[in-house]
């Protein structure tokens, strides 16, 4: 039984959860500024506290649809090896200690999948969580 | 012990000990009598071989192991100091930089083992090298002894007795006390052989931690590490241990001359004796040191961290700007007064960060001297470097790139810039040919000078040159200025020299000089007068941080332009522009500009309508000329650039971020690959 912190989030209706040693910070959502010939899920750059960081709209780059930004919109800075990046998701709900050894791996679930970008699934309470893969998101442009 | 944390202050010190190395062996080739640079170079070979063997890397130290019983040799008067023997130095040098080099790429120092080179400086030792017909062996050897300490030295005391104590150790002290812990001072005297005496005295610290807690040192541990020491440490330890213990503890390490040890006492009094010896003593070590220069106070630090000083001092300015746009405070005047008070601050603050980064050019210039020596044997040129204006400051980051540009506008002037030694005399100049390295400030640049009195550059030959490579026609060429053909030199593949040789002429080389100085946003211009030499002129920003702007409106989007490309500002009719294969143009001045809709290359989303009136911003790249379509001007500000970050630094158009008073993020056109 091996316990790990993560970060919950909602993307439309679909609950994610990212592991919790990667993220830096989370922030509500400040003033992008577009950066031109960038990815199209690369929405631009945001100041944070001194720092230019790139933003990526998960949703677009799971092809979940275009963002809608409400009151609850939040950007999760998250470092990985190589960088820095900020992450737009619908919500973030809580931060819960999942049990790692009853996750399943995703090509055992299903093939449709990306499992570039999705490291696991989880379960709570018999609701799934999809574990997102930050490297795998954030590291291969 | 771990020796990872100390690879990086390894590699940086040895670095700035092969660096003294190279000036040392460079002098001895023209004062090869000279004593006391015998003795620096052996002093500095047997330091870098202390360091390489406290580190483990040891076939660095076998080398200059062999090099100091060379160089023994010669300070015993047993050969003298002739040209093969420098060059065996320097070959040594070469390949210490080589461990060096690759020590700060792997981490390890690699299998070369320099087994000729040891086996040459083996064979001078016994006098059998081959051409150790020119190391002559002087037949009777004059012993010099290097003076040790004073002999007063000889007399060991315990420095420990009159000591005060501040109130937080007295309070340790009187509270371990209370639990049964003894409290003993000692002063440890360090054998006078020893070379690494800091690292010593760490060893000592570490193996008193390993029994106790050591609650304090004199000198304080600072001055330890910088070895503002002679040989003896006090210091004061609470330990569970007894007192014979604690000095078998001591005395079982390696170079330690003697030990006292005895009950330390908490004297209220203060008593300054002790300070007194210490201070002379210091004096003392520094006279006796006198061919030592005396380092000013340095602190090493790594360049992120100033990077993470600048970004807080930029931030400042921001928050700054934006409490100065508040509305509603403006009338209040204590309030304008602080805001001012608070500018002056930033601004100086801002300074001083930037100051700290900047580094005299002589970091660069150093490695000159000895690559022009080893030019001028190969290419059988006498050759004179003078150089000027080394304490002239620039940005770290521009110093970390401007090294190789100079290297090869050195090598094209000895190369093709000056002539052969039967040449100059046939010409009737000096025999040996000149170069002058300058560099000097010109208000907010720095330009840096590479001057030779060579037979400088035909003009003839690059027109024909530039006609055969088909980059002008042979009508055209006639019209063009001086200036207009030297900028030829800078085009890609482009080289005059007749032969190529190992130096230069394979027609890389200005060109690439002259992109890496543009990616520094400097600029390089050349002069010449033939028969006369010639003159490069690099110009470079003092930073790379800070620039100045001009802020521009191109939708609903914010740009910053670099003021240093812009030429001019145009109001432009729009029924003034011209199309011709397709391109837009406009005709100013007899020029034809192409335009550029920058809302079309940015994919902007357009806010208005096409004005009659559209405002151009006529930008400079090199020669080339376009003129930028922009909605508004909103005006000249000073900007911090920042780096887009790894994930967007494919992208071409930008060439950075800034960060507004606002605290918005306003995005830097590169005018280089815009144009």
């Amino acid at each position: 039984m091996e316990q790990k912190q993560y970060v919950i989030v909602r993307l439309d209706q679909e609950i994610y959860g990212v592991d919790i040693q990667q993220v830096q910070v989370i922030e509500r959502l400040s003033r992008i500024t577009r950066v031109p010939q960038a990815p199209t899920f690369i929405k631009g750059v945001i100041n944070l506290r001194g720092d230019i960081i790139p933003v990526m709209s998960l949703r677009d780059k799971l092809n979940m649809g275009v963002d809608d930004y409400t009151n609850d919109t939040r950007i999760i800075i998250v470092k990985t090896k190589k960088n820095v990046m900020g992450l737009i998701v619908d919500e973030v709900k809580e931060v819960m200690d999942l049990d790692t050894s009853d996750m399943e791996n995703v090509h055992e679930f299903s093939s449709k999948i990306n499992s570039e970008y999705i490291k696991a699934l989880g379960k709570v309470d018999g609701d799934i969580v999809v574990i997102l893969n930050v490297s795998g998101l954030v590291d291969n442009n | 012990m771990d020796m990872e944390q100390y690879l990086d202050i390894f590699i940086e010190e040895a670095k700035e000990h092969l660096q003294n190395l190279n000036e040392s062996i460079l002098e001895l080739e023209n004062n090869p009598e000279d004593e006391n640079l015998i003795n620096e170079i052996f002093r500095i070979a047997h330091t870098i071989k202390g360091m390489a063997g406290t580190m483990g890397f040891t076939k660095m130290q076998k080398l200059t192991h062999d090099m100091e019983n060379v160089l023994s040799e010669i300070r015993n008067g047993s050969f003298k100091v002739t040209t093969v023997l420098i060059d065996v130095l320097f070959k040594s040098l070469d390949a210490l930089e080589g461990y060096n080099e690759e020590i700060a790429s792997t981490g390890s120092e690699g299998a070369e083992e320099h087994n000729d080179l040891i086996r040459i400086l083996n064979e001078i030792l016994e006098g059998t090298y081959e051409a150790a017909a020119a190391v002559e062996v002087v037949a009777e050897p004059v012993v010099e002894e290097v003076q040790t300490l004073e002999d007063e030295e000889n007399e060991y005391e315990k420095k420990f007795t009159q000591v005060n104590f501040d109130n937080y150790v007295r309070g340790t002290v009187v509270q371990a006390k209370s639990q049964n812990f003894n409290f003993f001072g000692l002063t440890v005297y360090i054998s006078p052989k020893c070379v690494l005496k800091s690292a010593r005295a760490f060893v000592l610290f570490k193996a008193l931690e390993e029994i106790g807690e050591i609650v304090k040192t004199i000198p304080e541990v600072q001055d330890i590490e910088d070895e503002k020491f002679d040989l003896d440490i006090s210091l004061f330890v609470l330990t569970k241990e007894s007192k014979e213990k604690v000095l078998s503890v001591v005395e079982n390490l390696s170079e330690i001359e003697k030990v006292l040890i005895d009950e330390a006492e908490i004297k209220e009094e203060v008593v300054e004796k002790v300070v007194d010896k210490q201070a002379t003593k210091e004096e003392k070590t520094v006279k006796e040191k006198k061919e030592k220069p005396k380092t000013a106070k340095t602190v090493r630090v790594d360049i992120e961290r100033l990077d993470i000083l600048m970004n807080l001092a930029s931030e400042l300015i921001i928050i700054k700007n934006s409490l100065e746009n508040i509305d509603g405070l403006k009338q209040n005047s204590s309030f304008n007064e602080s805001v001012e008070y608070l500018e002056r601050i930033t601004t100086n603050l801002h300074d001083a960060v930037m100051k700290v980064r900047m580094v005299p050019v002589e970091q660069v210039f150093n490695r000159f001297p000895r690559m022009v020596r080893d030019l001028s044997k190969k290419l059988n040129k006498e050759i004179k470097l003078e150089m000027s204006g080394k304490e002239t400051e620039l940005d770290r980051t521009v110093i970390d790139e401007i090294g190789d540009p100079l290297l090869h506008l050195l090598r094209n002037a000895a190369d093709h810039g000056l002539e052969t030694p039967g040449e100059r005399v046939a010409k009737g100049k000096n025999k040996e040919g000149h170069m002058k390295l300058r560099a000097f400030q010109d208000g907010n640049n720095v330009l840096i000078e590479v001057k030779d009195d060579g037979k400088g550059i035909n003009l003839d030959k690059i027109k024909e040159k530039a006609i055969n490579n088909g980059l002008i026609s042979s009508t055209e060429v006639e019209n063009l200025k001086k200036e207009q053909i030297m900028d030829f030199l800078f085009m890609p593949s482009f080289s005059t020299a007749k032969e190529v040789t190992d130096v230069s002429g394979r027609g890389v080389g200005l060109d690439v000089v002259k992109t890496k100085i543009q990616a520094l946003g400097g600029s390089i211009e050349v002069d010449t007068e033939p028969g006369k030499g010639s003159t490069f002129t690099i110009r470079l920003p003092l930073t790379l941080a800070i620039i100045q702007a001009l802020m521009v409106n191109i939708g609903l989007e914010k740009y910053a332009v670099p003021l240093n490309t812009i030429q001019t500002i145009e109001k432009i009719d729009s029924k003034d522009i011209k199309m011709v294969q397709n391109n837009e143009v406009i005709i100013l001045r007899n020029k034809v500009i192409p335009i550029i809709r920058l809302d079309e290359i940015l994919h902007v989303k357009k806010d208005q309508e096409d004005q009659d009136a559209i405002t151009v911003v006529i930008v400079k790249k090199g020669e080339k000329l376009a003129g930028f379509v922009v909605d508004d001007l909103i005006g000249q500000q000073e900007i911090v650039i920042k780096s887009l970050g790894k994930y967007l630094s494919n992208i071409k158009l930008i060439a950075g971020a800034t960060i507004l008073g606002d605290g918005e993020v306003a995005l830097i056109l590169d005018i280089n690959s815009l144009v």
